[in-house]
């Protein structure tokens, strides 16, 4: 069953390295992953590799096979040929720390740039009272295991780097989106958006959506309805005008919250 | 009591962290560059086809009118063909008369979600497939001039909407014969007829329209009917590069035949 | 060599939902407060529980209050549980669920807008708040965005994110400091190492929340993640605490056993729920066969009355599948040492031939879609093949019910860590609520410890070098012993050995072999150097598997009965008598491991009153049921 399998690794610490070549048993049923464990256990045992569940459900192991961002533990071996030469490198957006390893602090970063949901001051724990099609949308959003591969495919950032500090990524304009939808929320997200975490960088060209491992619509149900809420906000004349007409006196979270 | 507080933040030591060196643009093995190719030659012969069709002057044959050339409002255009016999601009419009409308369709694709994926990748190789670097030293996305102007996706969808009603009528009104009797039904009448539906399901299934319906919305909950719409919409829309790509070849075949019919190459009985 | 110092009031060591609880609970209360972990923040274990957190909140059933709770929870732990933590935990779940939607959390709804409750083995009514199957997920993020929204706090009234709550991610504990070697000596602290740079580091602290979760990975097959090293069970019994229950692991009946990259993940319990079948080699339902004593008016003897109860679950008894979990692992045990196994050594889980495709995908999605992507098998067509899986320890440190306080001052625990709330066995979906309700109680517990401190404990400077020395010994031994595989074969070894059925003799066996593996391991070795190494991190984890280990094993030996998650072959029967005594381990001055027994205190009055004598009687022992008459007479 099993067989000799080439991988061609990234090693090395802080930016300096190179792909080095190696050679591992690989049996029926194995995915990428375990495949680098064997190496860790038998031949590199300093090799550098960061994973958790096991089951694609934390997010940690994601790097790039063959020049796609993937989750290692989701790769199946049987997707390559036996003869072919596997690539494994880390995510190049982010910093290497060591190896397939990197350092994914602008995450965390960005995350602490959004401010957290906004329920109303007159809602005790336990009132709360929601529809499940209210909540749906949001509730999608909230499957990501963050394991940052949209931001790291996003090429925003991932070929400008000077675009880290204007730009918050995939990850984090859904949250924004996820927040926004939220039937309790009443903070004003949507000039924020655009100012300052850069949902207007964002070309929609679905990189994120084609990576994410959780099959989350991140362009269609997130982005897009995000960059439309803004131009509800920015670029609308009509529904200006008719906030203008309607809602003369609940400006604040009357205008923010629609519906 | 020995509660510490907090000091002043420390800064972390700045350690030179930087990404890993990798010379190549890309590890991809898989054939990456077809997808923006086939996009980039789909799009350029569509761009070929309608600059020829805007200058053609065989756009209109009893019943049939073709659909880049309507509605046809300029004083040049044959009595027939007149949308609902107006012809409100005057004698100096002298160009080809699907120039007056051209803006409406043609904005609406230039802008439409799915159209910009496919030609800022395909076109602007910005990027031309995901992990693989894009050539440009610079990047601003649709933060500033002109780029910011796709947010007007939304206007261009209103006009979309007339569009399709219009091509709807045309389709209707191809239902006469060439003397003006109704009961006549045609090739050219199935053509106008298909791609009237292909160009209202791109229409609806357009992300503004999701958003207009109950998009924008909070709480589905208290719109039920608006809800309904959305869960239509929604529908549609996750299919909404499919209809963008039927719908753009359904109008040039539509208007290719009209042409031919018009031009006399087609001229067989049920034409 | 230098070491990074920080000094924080209390130190969270665990950034799963206990820990990140109780990091809150600190913080909010005003304590400058660390959550040190192992992986990245938010990846912690807790992401992997599907099912829901039980809270008798009343939503879908209004029958439901805590009382049922706290009797399904005793029942469920065979009356072994620390009845003063079921009775918090029943108390409050309701109120901690409600917090985290306050904080952001979007639960699955009701018709009326209230969050959603199901069904859940052992619940008397459907209890389990849920988001579809990924209720863990669900919470580690509110509970991990609550910590950014008190950053952001912080950010405006002291102008420093970090100034009262930080997280030290990818950071391990090696060692807690005290203020003297005396079991009784207070905490002064922690001390570890970056995993990034291997950096040491030592938090200087009065109060330590231990919440490190379980020991999974001290077996082959396991449902756990690599984190699972038992280091918060070890660090404690190194600090002089003591550990209770170890005995009691919960093995689920369920995981996969194919392809081997994924042996042990879980195959939900809704797969039973929802009609599919257990099947050996032969084609047969074998569950039929393995009805206890006890159970036998409650499940279906025949596959046509099991079958109707999909339907009528009135007018049937529930199907043999849906026994509880020990009884199902127990059973697919025993069917595979037969010979009658699945091809790759487990019996087959068939949903395929018993409802429509359209269906399972419906009803199944993340199942489908888990076994389409990770084994390429389409569950739609045919059946999956499962067996036993470590999952979790009912044993831990032993705590005080109200604050999750150990033995030794300014040592807390809560979570899978902490011992006592589950008795001998756990129900589905009462972990969750576990790590909120005591998460809590621990934050507020070593809170409350260091408001009543009078100074701050610190540790000996040779205590620092001590630890220092052990951290880096691996790195120095680069021709050592390859730490990969001394864990392997402890690994093997407790499965085999230690594992669903016990024996004394094999236990005795496993007993040998990890007194072996401790000398091999003190000698491993890591080559490469000190930044992200995974040959050293495991070297030290090494030390802690193999200490939990040996309390798991040699509280087996001891316990001879079988109950919940301990099941001795040479004992098969429950002892009232045993029920009484909890087995508590600790370390000997000189390092070793010793296990005594302990008296259970008996149940307070009103608590026991809520039980009916037919059913106490399976479980008490004569006297304790002569004063429960008495008790109930005088009421």
């Amino acid at each position: 069953m099993g067989y000799k399998a080439k991988f061609r690794i990234w090693r090395g610490e802080a930016g300096e390295g190179a792909l080095e070549d190696f050679v591992v048993e690989v049996n029926e049923g194995e995915v990428v992953l375990d495949a680098l464990h064997r190496l860790q256990a038998t031949q590199t045992p300093d090799l550098a590799v960061r994973w958790n569940c096991k089951a694609g459900k934390c997010g940690s192991c994601s790097m790039e096979i063959n020049g796609k961002p993937r989750l290692g533990c989701m790769t199946r071996m049987s997707t390559f040929t036996e003869d072919e030469t596997i690539t494994v490198t880390p995510m190049r957006t982010f910093p290497v720390i060591k190896d397939l390893v990197t350092d994914v602090s602008f995450n965390y970063q960005k995350a602490r740039e959004i401010p957290s949901f906004t329920p109303p001051d007159n809602v005790k724990p336990g009132e709360y009272r929601m529809q499940q099609i209210d909540v749906e949308r949001s509730q999608e959003f909230r499957k990501c295991i963050e394991c940052f591969m949209c931001n790291n495919v996003c090429h925003v950032i991932r070929d400008h780097e000077e675009n880290k500090p204007a730009f918050a990524g995939p990850r984090f304009l859904m949250r924004i989106a996820e927040l926004d939808m939220h039937p309790y929320d009443v903070a004003d997200r949507k000039n924020a958006a655009q100012e300052e975490h850069g949902l207007g960088y964002c070309n929609i060209t679905k990189c994120c959506t084609e990576v994410c491992p959780e099959h989350i619509k991140i362009t269609d149900n997130a982005l897009i309805p995000m960059k439309e809420r803004v131009v509800d906000r920015r670029y609308d004349p009509l529904v200006w005008l008719g906030n203008k007409i309607f809602k003369r006196s609940g400006s604040g979270s009357g205008s923010a919250k629609s519906g | 009591m020995t509660q510490t507080t907090a000091g002043r933040p420390t800064s972390e030591p700045a350690g030179r962290k930087q990404r890993a060196q990798i010379k190549a643009r890309t590890l991809r093995t898989d054939r990456w560059w077809v997808a923006p190719a086939i996009t980039f030659a789909a799009l350029t012969s569509f761009l070929v086809y309608g600059f020829w069709a805007i200058f053609d002057k065989s756009y209109f044959v009893e019943p049939y009118i073709a659909p880049f050339s309507s509605p046809c409002l300029a004083t040049s255009c044959p009595e027939g063909a007149r949308f609902l016999g107006l012809a409100p601009f005057g004698d100096w419009w002298t160009l080809p008369p699907g120039f007056l409308i051209l803006g409406l369709p043609a904005g609406f694709r230039l802008t439409c979600y799915y159209y910009r994926k496919g030609y800022y990748r395909a076109f602007w190789l910005s990027p031309p497939a995901c992990s693989v670097a894009e050539p440009h030293g610079k990047y601003t996305g649709e933060t500033r001039l002109p780029l910011i102007l796709q947010n007007l996706h939304r206007y261009f969808f209103y006009g979309a909407v007339l569009i399709g009603a219009v091509l709807t009528y045309d389709a209707v009104l191809a239902l006469r014969d060439a003397e003006g009797n109704w009961g006549h039904f045609g090739l050219g009448t199935a053509i106008l007829f298909i791609n009237a539906a292909l160009i209202w399901a791109y229409t609806l299934s357009c992300h503004s329209c999701r958003h207009i319906t109950a998009g924008r919305l909070n709480h589905f909950s208290k719109h039920p009917l608006r809800y309904k719409m959305w869960t239509f919409v929604s529908k549609l829309n996750a299919r909404h590069m499919l209809l963008a790509w039927l719908s753009m070849y359904s109008v040039m075949l539509a208007d290719l035949y009209v042409r031919l019919v018009a031009k006399g190459i087609i001229n067989f009985p049920f034409a | 060599m230098d070491i990074e110092r920080h000094e924080y009031d209390v130190v969270v060591i665990g950034a799963g939902g206990a820990g990140l609880r109780a990091a809150i609970e600190a913080r909010q209360q005003g304590k400058r407060t660390a959550i040190v972990c192992k992986s990245l923040f938010g990846k912690a274990h807790t992401v992997m529980a599907e099912g829901g957190a039980a809270a008798a909140m009343g939503n879908v059933n209004s029958a439901d209050n805590w009382m049922v709770h706290f009797r399904d929870t005793m029942r469920g732990g065979k009356f072994l549980n620390n009845w003063r933590m079921a009775e918090l935990h029943a108390k409050e779940a309701p109120d901690r669920v409600w917090e985290l939607e306050a904080w952001g959390a979007l639960f699955d709804r009701t018709k009326d807008g209230k969050i959603s409750q199901r069904n859940f083995g052992g619940h008397e009514y459907p209890r389990l708040a849920h988001v579809g199957d990924r209720t863990g997920l669900e919470m580690i993020r509110t509970l991990q965005q609550r910590v950014v929204a008190l950053q952001q706090e912080d950010a405006r009234l002291h102008d420093d994110p970090e100034a009262y709550i930080k997280v030290f991610a990818e950071c391990t504990i090696t060692q807690l400091l005290k203020e003297g070697p005396a079991p009784e000596a207070p905490i002064s602290g922690a001390f570890g190492y970056w995993r990034e740079t291997g950096r040491l580091i030592c938090f200087d602290a009065p109060a330590v929340v231990l919440a490190t979760g379980g020991i999974g990975k001290s077996y082959v097959v396991t449902s756990n993640s690599w984190e699972y090293t038992g280091d918060g069970h070890a660090l404690a019994l190194l600090a002089g605490a003591k550990l209770i229950n170890m005995e009691f692991i919960q093995f689920h009946p369920t995981g996969m056993v194919w392809p081997p990259s994924v042996r042990g993940i879980l195959v939900t319990e809704s797969v039973r729920g929802d009609g599919g079948v257990l099947r050996n080699s032969e084609g047969k339902r074998f569950m039929f066969d393995y009805i206890p004593e006890v159970f036998k008016d409650k499940y279906a003897t025949t596959e046509e009355e099991a079958d109707r109860w999909y339907d009528d679950q009135a007018g049937n008894r529930r199907p043999p599948e849906l026994l509880p979990r020990d009884e199902v692992a127990r059973a697919i045990n025993s069917e595979v040492k037969a010979g009658r196994n699945s091809p790759h050594g487990g019996v087959f889980l068939d949903v395929s031939s018993r409802l429509p495709a359209a269906e399972i995908t419906r009803r199944l999605p993340s199942m489908y879609h888990q076994f389409k992507e990770l084994a390429d098998v389409d569950i739609t067509a045919e059946p999956m093949e499962v067996g036993p899986t470590c999952h979790y320890i009912m044993g831990g440190v032993e705590v005080d019910a109200d604050t999750g306080a150990s033995s030794v001052p300014g040592l807390f625990a809560a979570g899978e860590v902490s011992g006592g709330m589950h008795g001998s066995n756990r129900l589905g979906g009462n972990s969750l609520s576990d790590l909120l309700v005591f998460g809590r109680r621990a934050g507020a517990g070593a809170a409350a410890y260091v408001d009543g401190l009078a100074a701050r404990p610190a540790a000996p400077a040779e205590t620092l070098a001590e630890a220092e020395r052990a951290a880096l010994a691996p790195l120095a031994r680069g021709d050592g012993e390859n730490p990969y595989e001394v864990h392997h074969e402890l690994q093997r070894t407790m499965n085999e050995l230690v594992g669903i059925i016990r024996k004394s003799e094999e236990i005795r066996e496993a007993l040998e072999v990890v007194e072996k593996l401790k000398e091999r391991a003190a000698n491993t070795g890591a080559p490469g150097g000190r930044i992200y190494n995974p040959g050293w991190h495991l070297a030290l984890d090494l030390r802690n598997m193999l200490l939990v280990s040996e309390c798991v094993a040699r509280a087996a030996l001891l316990r001879e009965e079988s109950r919940g998650g301990h099941t001795r072959d040479d004992f098969p029967a429950m002892s009232a008598d045993w029920r009484r005594r909890l087995l508590r381990c600790g370390l000997t001055p000189d390092g070793a491991v010793s296990v005594v027994e302990q008296e259970q205190p008996a149940m307070r009055d009103d608590l026991i009153t809520l039980f009916e004598r037919g059913e106490l009687s399976k479980y008490l022992t004569e006297d304790e049921l002569v004063a429960y008459d008495t008790l109930v007479k005088e009421s």
